[in-house]
């Protein structure tokens, strides 16, 4: 294990930026998101989160498929692929960094998409402990540890210290491009952090939420539940809850007019937009109330179906604080973990 | 606060009971102590009632939907909320005879999201006792002061009158005194003074935040288009997302305009966005100008007068005007 002294963090920035992006929290304008580190950047690693989630680094709100240009009578075809340049991803918590498995059941899954696929290729995530988790956090829920974060480096934070440690072979690869400013240490102050998480974590008002329920042989119990209907009665019909999500996963290709020519681009798709998986004969889920519950029967139910149980929330609590009306996926499963009329 | 709760309660019950109303739009408790959600509820469930200081969010809207289906329906207003309730009745948006409204106090209402940014995290209950607001959390016992975490809007009340009821649950004169108002066009008037430059960098700043949720959109009052043009493919400007930073600008510029002299100021858009935009400042610039170049005018004052941008007088101002506004070139 290593350290560096807070207060020599910039070194450490500055050397992880040398060769390639260094994505890390940063406020703009107020609010906090992974953007591209610059000097005198605000960083804010005391964030537990950022509004949207990482996933953005490997599957972005919106990117160029292809451009087409007229010429004349003829069109020509570019790829706007961007996608082969080396990042470090730095700062993910836990529950994000869990999210990458959920989004790679997806998109690592035969046909492959070849743009996520070189983007986790080329990105190196260095994930970040937490140590003051929030109401809203229920990552233990998933068998999230939020004091051992998945990643290929591992960061704890005290007061005084940022404390390193490589997990993966890329991540050993990149210690080695920052080992000129860290020192060695022991992992004592990484254990007592970790002992004192623990014990908060245990207070998380949500750490009980019940999954037991949400299994292929009740799939269409909660499906024809009549408490979807008050659940999701007053939903604005608003992307907030899908687009701040670590996990959904649903997109759109479109083509954008430029006036001389075309941009195929793909983006976030929400489920509760009203033209979701809209196609030629119509959409299937035609009402706020099919589209609602089919945001939570995919994550609690569908994917977890499809993929060896493993749910497709990671308990981040995004979703949580941001619903514009407050109804998010900790009362769902509140309300469809324990059978109507019981 | 807790009065008025137990006269609200035993006020609606006696309303369903006696069948001015069959059903309500209140306010249910959720998982902690601040977010609370909009439900319907009938004499069956009328326990789960309440009201708080959390109880921000603008109903009117719901009214749309709800006054075309059967029976009436009793809607809780504040003083604010009567404002876009008018509107929504003057665009023949809400059938006012479906509608039972009344009317019900409001002392300001609190923003979690400000008592986040105080550091105060990790809530387990929340104390309001009118001044000072006492927060228990996983961290220890906190405490701010109840002006610095009131909402916006909040902060440049409209005052205690109700411009719109059927009833009302306590008479106005005797309602909670409001927060204190501040000027509503304070920052407007800053964003004027600057340059042009300054005030771009300062609404890419804010913009290229956006999300493109259509939280914004979807809460507003004003925003009562059965298919928004954004959202119809044959417009030729539908989008899921932000193809670039023009939609990012333009998506909120067009919708401003589209309010413009409809929006009562109520500030929703800014209440339940992501990202904090402070949205609210671009309809408050044409408030602005509304007042400056029509007269003064609060739209959802009333149920009936014309507003200045839908109704014609010989002292209109020349559309030229807008060549003389705009800062430097």
């Amino acid at each position: 294990m290593f350290k560096i002294a807070l207060d020599k963090i910039d070194e450490l920035f500055a050397a992880l930026s040398g060769n390639e992006t260094l994505y890390l929290p940063i406020e703009k304008s107020g609010e906090i998101e992974f953007y591209p580190y610059e000097k005198d950047a605000k960083v804010r690693l005391d964030a537990l989160h950022t509004v949207k989630s990482a996933k953005d680094l490997f599957f972005p709100q919106t990117e160029n498929l292809m451009n087409m240009k007229l010429d004349g009578k003829n069109i020509q075809i570019e790829e706007g692929r961007h996608v082969e340049d080396p990042f470090v991803l730095f700062g993910v918590r836990a529950c994000d960094a869990r999210s990458f498995d959920v989004l790679d059941k997806v998109f690592l899954a035969d046909p492959v998409d070849s743009y996520y696929a070189a983007r986790r290729e080329h990105g190196v995530i260095v994930s970040m402990a937490c140590s003051r988790p929030e109401e809203t956090c229920f990552c233990n829920v998933f068998g999230i540890d939020a004091t051992m974060p998945e990643g290929d480096v591992v960061v704890w934070l005290d007061t005084d210290h940022l404390y390193w440690e490589a997990k993966t072979e890329k991540g050993e690869a990149l210690t080695k491009t920052v080992e000129s400013v860290l020192t060695d240490s022991d992992s004592k102050a990484v254990e007592a952090q970790i002992a004192a998480t623990k014990e908060i974590m245990d207070k998380l008002p949500l750490k009980d939420l019940d999954l037991t329920r949400f299994t292929e042989d009740e799939m269409m119990n909660i499906f024809n539940d009549s408490r979807w209907a008050e659940m999701s009665e007053h939903c604005l019909g608003c992307g907030t809850c899908t687009f701040v999500c670590p996990t959904c996963q649903c997109y759109d290709i479109r083509d954008y007019d430029t006036g001389h020519g075309v941009v195929r681009y793909r983006c976030w798709d929400s489920c509760m937009y009203r033209d979701f998986t809209r196609m030629a004969h119509g959409n299937p889920r035609k009402s706020q109330l099919e589209r609602f519950r089919q945001r939570f029967m995919h994550k609690l139910v569908y994917f977890p179906e499809n993929n060896d149980g493993m749910f497709s929330c990671v308990g981040c609590g995004r979703c949580l604080s941001k619903c514009p009306i407050h109804t998010n996926i900790a009362k769902v499963i509140k309300t469809m973990g324990v059978k109507e009329h019981e | 606060m807790r009065e008025i709760n137990e006269m609200l309660k035993k006020k609606v019950s006696e309303l369903l009971e006696n069948g001015t109303a069959d059903r309500i739009i209140g306010w249910q408790a959720g998982e902690f102590c601040y977010d609370v959600t909009p439900a319907v509820m009938r004499k069956d469930n009328l326990d789960e009632l309440f009201y708080n200081g959390f109880c921000g969010a603008n109903q009117s809207k719901y009214l749309i939907q709800e006054s075309l289906e059967e029976g009436k329906v009793l809607a809780l207003l504040k003083p604010c909320d009567t404002y876009s309730f008018n509107q929504l009745v003057k665009e023949h948006r809400v059938n006012r005879e479906k509608v039972y409204a009344l009317g019900i106090p409001c002392s300001g209402m609190l923003d979690v999201d400000k008592i986040k940014a105080l550091g105060i995290t990790g809530i387990l209950s929340i104390e309001d006792n009118g001044e000072e607001i006492k927060v228990a959390t996983m961290y220890g016992d906190k405490t701010c002061k109840r002006t610095e975490v009131l909402q916006e809007r909040c902060k440049v009340c409209k005052g205690k009158e109700h411009k719109a009821y059927d009833e009302l649950l306590i008479p106005d004169e005797d309602a909670p005194e409001v927060p204190n108002g501040e000027d509503r066009f304070e920052l407007v008037n800053k964003l004027e003074a600057m340059t042009s430059q300054e005030r771009f960098d300062f609404w890419r700043g804010e913009l290229s935040k956006c999300i493109r949720c259509n939280a914004c959109r979807n809460v507003c009052p004003a925003c009562s288009c059965r298919t928004c043009v954004f959202d119809n493919d044959n417009s030729g400007v539908a989008a899921k997302s932000n193809a670039d930073d023009f939609e990012e600008n333009m998506f909120h510029i067009i919708r401003a305009f589209h309010v413009a002299g409809r929006c009562t100021d109520c500030g929703e858009c800014s209440r339940v966005c992501p990202q904090h935009i402070p949205l609210h400042l671009l309809n408050r610039k044409f408030i602005k100008d509304i007042d400056e170049f029509y007269g003064e005018f609060q739209a959802g004052e009333d149920d009936t007068a014309k507003g200045p941008l839908t109704a014609y007088t010989e002292g209109d101002c020349e559309p030229s005007i807008v060549m003389e506004k705009g800062g430097e070139a």
